[in-house]
């Protein structure tokens, strides 16, 4: 990257990383910073990692070579106890939400609570309360299943349980993927809001031009086993790489970027 | 950020004022690691009659469940007509506020719990209604896999040999060392007990008798039918199971492959025909073991075993394990490939289903062999 990294700043550092499922090489010499307060989206094509290097910065995977920082601290090496104060930092969304199926989704939101920290019933029932309202979960939601909610509800009971404990730092793995456009747009205006009032840092994996678009600060874009470049989309657009340009370039890039400029964004 | 390693808790502390009201002063951390003694402490106050200030001008910190707190205590002093200030609060933590104030509607957390005697008849009703619907839906099962059987031997429908081969291979092939080496030890056991007791008769070469009849007419089959119920009937349930929650069996009929041959069938053909040959290689391995027993332990030889079983045990003894076989096999795979087409919902209902799998084929084995005991003396093999 050209500017001069803020060592305050960065809330994630990733540095040479390293990444392969037995002879395929899936990130060689990966780079990548994330600076506080920004929500950065990160693309690329389907197999190119983005998973693998989200489940890398959470410790879900291990990685061969490089290292990885989450508020300055090095993920790797730490203690039992270190490693806990360090995850409850952070929420995270998986692709399918994944809700425990057992568990109500109130249930679902109160575990983070019940596991980190000793509060009474009745405060955990008012914040996953809160937390329900919060994401747009309609008010009957609490005592639900997953099993009985839809694919976007499920999204937003995942990521009230993602925000559970009040992160600073938030992992998104397409979190629109599979919402109806309304749903969708409204879910990119809820991350924003959330962003804005509780001074998250997101790590966005998207799809979605529009998503891209509308809430992300900056955009990195993994390909040929790295992050080729960083950067805002205005940026983007002029670098000169042909998966970047075909990318934004193309008619579904055309048409979110049109939207966007109409939207005055 | 060293200031994320050594987090200040949040402290509470009070004061009265010169009016005869109360100051609490916040300080430290508002955040939902530190909030629960706060919450209690205002939650106490709430309907204290004296006036209420909260300082918050050193918070370090603030979270949404720190701003629930402050939120609650006031709506609450409020709505009861109490005095209450908020003071030295950051333009952070008004903002979370306000944000809590905009997401505030009633939502339901719990289930509606209703009395409990009525809750008592609720389940009792509920347990016979999903009987009843059980067993009509094992009924209808049953009858809509031996019409698709029919279809199959009809040649009106495709009969699915790699999956068979597949399914034979894990119900039969796979399952012989346990089964051998299970029906080996009752053999041993089944002759060792009989052994104590004829002994005191001076009839210890009865023990063949015993040994021989009991093994092929009963213990043969029915250990191997337990142990495939186990083995083979859960496995059933659990692949289809899941296979329904991963929406595979959906996707195979609207592919236009109906679940019924494509996963049962195969799976049902494969226990029926493992099932005679496993119980007889079970009833094998059963007198092989009450033969080592009675070489080792009375002294007779093998030889000597074998003619006296060809004289003691009727043919028809062996007759009476085959034929139930089978069935049992029959009996085993559709309960297990039912139970596993009634897995709806989570990953829970799998496991449910897969026990109700193995323990219904077992009570239901044990049933029909009791019929079938009954049947057999009425016809004379006794």
């Amino acid at each position: 990257m050209a500017e001069a990294p803020d060592r305050r700043g960065a809330v994630i550092r990733v540095t040479g990383l390293r990444n392969s499922f037995g002879e395929q090489v899936i990130h060689d010499n990966l780079d990548l910073e994330v600076r506080r307060g920004e929500i950065i989206g990160v693309v690329g094509g389907s197999g190119t990692g983005k998973t693998v290097l989200m489940r890398a910065i959470i410790g879900l995977q291990r990685y061969d070579a490089g290292e990885v920082e989450i508020f300055g601290r090095r993920v790797s090496g730490l203690g039992e106890l270190e490693e806990l104060e360090l995850r409850r930092q952070f929420g995270v969304l998986f692709q399918n939400g994944a809700l425990f199926s057992t568990l109500t989704v109130a249930e679902n939101i109160e575990v983070p609570m019940r596991e980190f920290y000793r509060i009474e019933d009745r405060l955990m029932d008012e914040i996953a309360a809160y937390k329900i309202a919060m994401v747009g979960l309609p008010p009957d939601a609490g005592p639900k299943h997953p099993s009985e909610l839809s694919g976007g509800m499920k999204k937003r009971a995942g990521l009230a349980r993602a925000l559970s404990l009040d992160p600073r730092l938030l992992f998104l793995d397409e979190p629109t993927a599979g919402l109806d456009p309304i749903g969708a747009a409204a879910f990119d205006q809820l991350i924003l809001q959330l962003r804005d009032a509780l001074d998250l840092t997101v790590f966005l994996i998207t799809h979605d031009l529009d998503t891209l678009h509308t809430i992300c600060d900056r955009v990195a874009v993994l390909a040929d086993k790295r992050v080729l470049t960083v950067g805002t989309i205005e940026e983007l657009l002029a670098f000169d790489h042909p998966w970047v340009q075909e990318y934004f370039h193309g008619p579904r890039g055309r048409a979110a970027l049109a939207g966007a400029a109409a939207a005055g964004v | 950020m060293p200031d994320d390693q050594i987090p200040t808790a949040g402290h509470i502390s009070e004061s009265q004022t010169n009016d005869g009201g109360r100051t609490v002063h916040l300080s430290g951390r508002m955040t939902i690691r530190f909030i629960d003694p706060i919450s209690r402490r205002l939650r106490e106050l709430e309907t204290d009659p004296a006036p209420l200030t909260i300082d918050l001008a050193d918070i370090e910190r603030i979270d949404t469940a720190g701003a629930w707190v402050l939120y609650r205590t006031r709506v609450a002093r409020e709505s009861a007509g109490l005095p209450f200030a908020l003071t030295g609060a950051s333009g952070k933590a008004e903002e979370l506020i306000d944000q809590i104030c905009s997401h505030t509607k009633p939502v339901k957390i719990r289930p509606d719990l209703t009395p409990g005697f009525i809750r008592t008849l609720e389940k009792l009703g509920g347990w016979i209604i999903f009987s009843a619907t059980t067993f009509g839906g094992f009924l209808s099962f049953l009858g809509l896999t031996l019409v698709s059987l029919g279809k199959v031997i009809a040649a009106r429908r495709a009969f699915r040999w790699r999956a068979f081969v597949n399914q034979f291979e894990a119900v039969g092939v796979s399952s012989l060392g346990i089964i051998g080496l299970m029906s080996f030890l009752v053999g041993i056991v089944v002759a060792q007990q009989g052994a104590v007791q004829l002994r005191q008769f001076g009839a210890d070469v009865f023990v063949i008798n015993l040994v021989g009849r009991i093994t092929f007419r009963e213990l043969g089959v029915l250990m191997t039918a337990i142990m495939v119920a186990g083995r083979s009937g859960s496995a059933f349930a659990a692949q289809i199971g899941s296979m329904k929650l991963a929406e595979e069996v959906d996707a195979m009929r609207t592919i236009g492959m109906p679940p019924i041959e494509v996963l049962v069938i195969p799976r049902l053909v494969a226990a029926v025909i493992a099932m005679p040959l496993l119980a007889f290689y079970g009833s094998m391995l059963g007198i092989l073991g009450g033969m080592m027993l009675t070489w080792v332990s009375l002294g007779i030889p093998p030889a000597t075993f074998i003619q006296r079983l060809q004289e003691v045990v009727p043919l028809t003894d062996v007759w009476v394990g085959l034929i139930k076989a089978p069935v049992f096999g029959l009996v085993i795979a559709v309960t297990g490939c039912f139970q596993g087409m009634q897995v709806r919902g989570n990953a829970e209902d799998v496991g449910l289903r897969t026990t109700a799998a193995v323990v219904q084929a077992i009570f239901l084995v044990i049933v029909i062999d009791a019929f079938f005991a009954v049947f057999f003396s009425a016809i004379g093999w006794n």
